[in-house]
């Protein structure tokens, strides 16, 4: 069993948990994630390790509440016990200097980048870094971004904080004025296919993060396939993060949707027996 | 006794129009009055060639008679020195390929072999309602660690825990099993059964880790410098894909998948269990193994209208059990011999509709020396799916393996290990099952369990009195 020992609220969908997994804190790198389980009658769901204290054992994960499994994790409290966390997962993120890079966060996916902007300012780089959501209380982490980026540009859908717009209208403005060696991307799949075009047309290569529906892990199933370069890649042992220009971006962005029905079926039935349950 | 019957005892079984709607096992087993008839068909014979065709050796003419005797205890014993997991070889072995091919009873024209399996299922089901007689060994004799806890890493932990032996067993996933619990699905080997015989191993005094993925959680550096001696058995587990067109589609899985949602994570009881499982109509299965029965039988019980399972062989080739495959057709599993998917195709949405597939026929003898399939040009027809499973074979997992570039590997990329000792190219290490081999059965994962076992303990002892010199 894993004991959650801090429960916070970010934001209205986004919730951090630190969990006591001492194997996985020892190991845990940028870039890669672990898998938890509720109960035995949960899925087991990917989530990045956003940061770890190796001395107390604890990792920390920073979830959105999408669906029934993380609306689950929602109602879980400090002192609750999680039935498995495995990992860490994934090939950590190759970090080193660069020169100057520019890292490109968008929702939830700001919570995914955190420990990559982390790694690569005490590589050395020069970090530029934009955080975009769709308003201002959901683009999270913005003071330990602010900690190891040498700019922070801030991007809202609405206006409410920094520029009005769309994270591409930045990097575009950083590509115009500034010489960039690698960038990076991590949010939802459409963000990171736009981005991976900006970045492309600046011939600046760029990774991105892919997020997949997997289930083990562990390379043993294929459900988290993608077609990188042509070739069948599984995002779990390979990724998960690849080169942007090589990601078949309609198969990834399609394969998300396959259990849609199936997962409104599910989280429905939840919040009606929320309701039930609390009145 | 009355003359022996021509034909096997038959076992009862839930009929095909019930069972075609529940995970429960299709199997029943035998009773005891059952079991003794059968046991009187065998011969006793004095050099029985059953017993050099079982990969482990058991003394099958010796349990059979205790059963017909009605001393289940003494049978029990019997099986007990050859076998840590009768109850599951009883269930899932290639009998027919095996013990009961060269069965003397059997070879005589009139009369079918001995249901040895079936007996071994009797044995062992009896046992597991028995209370383990656990000796409390010391544990006193060296460490062992354990990666993998499928039927060959069991096996070796059962046998050095019984010796005295301090083993840890390190397991990816949630559950322990390997294959028996992610694979195998419960109509032919219900979960209950697995749990009960890998509890008499932890009776032993065996830890099993979970969530353990070595590699990863734990590096082989760490495991080499905690324990004086280690076995990989890690299994076969990496999906391959054929790679045609369309692969990517929403609808097409690996078997791997597919079986794994149902069984480890079961699917088949979403919403009372969180993952789903596609609830499809049509169904086509690529393949002709076990895998492919399974995934086959498998879709139907989740309520598919049609199965259709595409072979690019014909019937004689089939590599499934016969059972396995009988019992698929009487729940109403179709077959298309001589067909290989081409493309799959899609609906406006990305998802799968159509498996596009070409008729073949057979050539010359390939290596294996089967007739190779060859495509008949112009022959291409599309079969109507919502689901495409591909259960066309696994490959070595890496997550191990490229963490552990000391160990040589074979030109498959599986571990190159001496079968007569499970020994690798690095001290102390050894490995056996399907990640030395390949994809193959159970009672060959755990009779490589047996063999490791033994060796880890001379090469343990034979360590500790150098170290002691
Ligand atoms: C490597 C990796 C790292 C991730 N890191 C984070 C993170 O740090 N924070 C975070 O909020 N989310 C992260 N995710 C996504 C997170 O796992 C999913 O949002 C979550 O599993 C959804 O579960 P649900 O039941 O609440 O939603 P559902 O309603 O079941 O699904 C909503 C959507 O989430 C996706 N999804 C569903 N099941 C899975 C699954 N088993 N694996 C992956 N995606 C799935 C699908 O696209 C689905 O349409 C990560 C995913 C991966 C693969
Ligand atoms: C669907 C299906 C049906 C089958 N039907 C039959 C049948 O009827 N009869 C028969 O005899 N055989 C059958 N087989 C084959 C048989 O199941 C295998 O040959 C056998 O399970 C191999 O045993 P193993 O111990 O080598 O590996 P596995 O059973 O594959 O177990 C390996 C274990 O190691 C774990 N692991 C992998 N990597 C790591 C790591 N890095 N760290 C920690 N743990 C790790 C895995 O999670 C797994 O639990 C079937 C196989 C399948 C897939
Ligand atoms: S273990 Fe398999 S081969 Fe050996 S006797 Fe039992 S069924 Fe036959
Ligand atoms: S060969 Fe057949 S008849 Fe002879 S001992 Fe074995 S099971 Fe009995
Ligand atoms: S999640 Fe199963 S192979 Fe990646
Ligand atoms: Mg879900």
């Amino acid at each position: 069993m894993y004991k959650i020992t801090e429960r916070t609220v970010l934001s209205e969908r986004e919730i951090e948990f630190w969990i006591i997994a001492p194997r996985v804190a020892a190991k845990a790198q940028p870039g890669q994630f672990v898998i938890l389980q509720v109960d035995q009658f949960g899925e087991r769901i990917p989530l990045t390790v956003c940061e770890t204290d190796e001395a107390s054992g604890q990792i920390r994960v920073i979830f959105q509440v999408i669906g029934k499994s993380t609306a689950e994790l929602k109602h879980l409290n400090a002192g609750d016990e999680l039935q498995d966390v495995v990992g860490p997962l994934g090939k950590p993120t190759e970090i080193k200097n660069y020169g100057t890079v520019l890292v490109v966060g968008g929702g939830v996916g700001i919570a995914v980048l955190y420990p990559v902007i982390r790694g690569l300012k005490q590589a050395g780089n020069h970090v530029i870094t934009i955080l975009g959501a769709k308003t201002k209380d959901l683009v999270i982490l913005r003071e330990e971004c602010a900690m190891y980026s040498d700019e922070l540009i801030l991007v809202t859908d609405d206006g409410s904080l920094g520029q009005k717009g769309l994270v591409t209208d930045a990097m575009k403005a950083v590509f115009a004025r500034e010489e960039i060696n690698q960038a990076w991307a991590i949010g939802p799949g459409i963000m990171m296919r736009y981005c991976t075009d900006v970045a492309t047309k600046a011939e600046v290569p760029i990774y991105v993060s892919l997020n997949p529906i997997m289930i083990d892990g562990t390379g043993m199933c294929g459900c988290c396939r993608v077609l990188v370069n042509d070739q069948i890649k599984f995002a779990c042992v390979d990724g998960p993060e690849f080169l942007g220009d090589q990601v078949d971006w309609d198969g990834f962005i399609q394969r998300m949707h396959q259990y849609h029905p199936e997962e409104e079926e599910a989280y429905q039935a939840y919040q009606e027996k929320q309701v039930q349950l609390n009145g | 006794m009355g003359k022996r019957s021509f034909n096997k005892t038959p076992m009862r079984e839930q009929a095909p129009e019930v069972r075609q709607h529940n995970f429960k096992e299709v199997a029943l087993g035998y009773n005891m009055e059952e079991g003794q008839l059968e046991a009187a068909r065998c011969l006793q014979c004095k050099d029985a060639p059953c017993i050099t065709h079982c990969p482990v050796m058991i003394d099958i003419p010796g349990f059979i008679r205790q059963i017909k005797l009605g001393n289940m205890a003494e049978a029990s014993k019997i099986l007990s020195r050859y076998t840590n997991l009768p109850a599951i070889c009883g269930r899932v072995c290639p009998q027919e390929k095996q013990c009961e091919m060269v069965c003397r009873l059997g070879r005589s024209k009139k009369f079918e072999p001995v249901a040895i399996g079936k007996l071994e299922r009797l044995v062992a089901d009896w046992e597991l309602d028995q209370p383990t007689d656990v000796t409390d060994v010391p544990k006193d004799k060296g460490k062992v660690a354990v990666i993998g806890a499928g039927p060959s890493g069991l096996t070796v932990a059962g046998d050095l825990a019984k010796i005295g032996y301090d083993v840890t067993i390190y397991e990816a996933l949630q559950a322990p099993g390997g294959v028996l619990t992610y694979g195998i699905p419960e109509f032919r080997l219900p979960k209950r059964i697995v749990r009960k015989e890998i509890e008499q191993i932890t009776e032993q005094g065996v830890k099993i880790e979970t969530d353990a993925v070595v590699g990863k959680t734990i590096t082989m550096d760490e495991i080499m410098h905690d324990f004086d001696a280690c076995y990989i058995g890690v299994g076969a587990g990496t999906p391959n894909f054929l790679g045609i067109p369309g692969t990517n589609l929403n609808g097409v899985y690996s078997s791997s998948e597919y079986l794994t949602r149902i069984n480890l994570m079961h699917g088949y009881e979403f919403p009372k269990y969180d993952t789903p499982v596609q609830q499809s109509k049509h169904v086509v299965v690529i393949g002709g193994g076990n895998v492919a029965m399974d995934s086959a039988r498998s879709a139907r019980r989740l309520g598919a209208d049609t199965v259709t399972v595409i072979y690019r062989r014909s019937s004689e080739e089939l590599p499934a059990r016969v059972e396995e495959y009988q019992h698929s057709v009487q729940e109403g599993i179709q077959y298309s011999w001589l067909t290989n998917p081409v493309e799959y195709l899609s609906d406006e949405d990305g998802n799968l509709k159509g498996v596009k597939c070409i008729k073949m026929k057979l050539g010359e003898p390939d290596d294996s020396g089967r007739r190779r399939p060859e495509p008949i040009p112009g022959s291409e027809f599309t079969i109507k799916a919502d689901t495409a499973i591909e259960a066309i074979g696994q490959g070595p997992n890496k997550v191990l393996l490229d963490t552990f570039p000391e160990l040589n590997k074979n030109k498959w990329g599986y571990i190159d290990a001496d079968e007569q000792t499970c020994a690798t190219s690095v001290p102390g290490v050894f490995a056996g099952g399907d990640i030395v081999t390949g994809a193959a059965t159970v009672i060959l994962a755990m009779g490589a369990g047996k063999i490791a076992a033994k060796e880890i303990d001379q090469y343990v002892k034979s360590h500790h009195s150098m170290a002691t010199v």
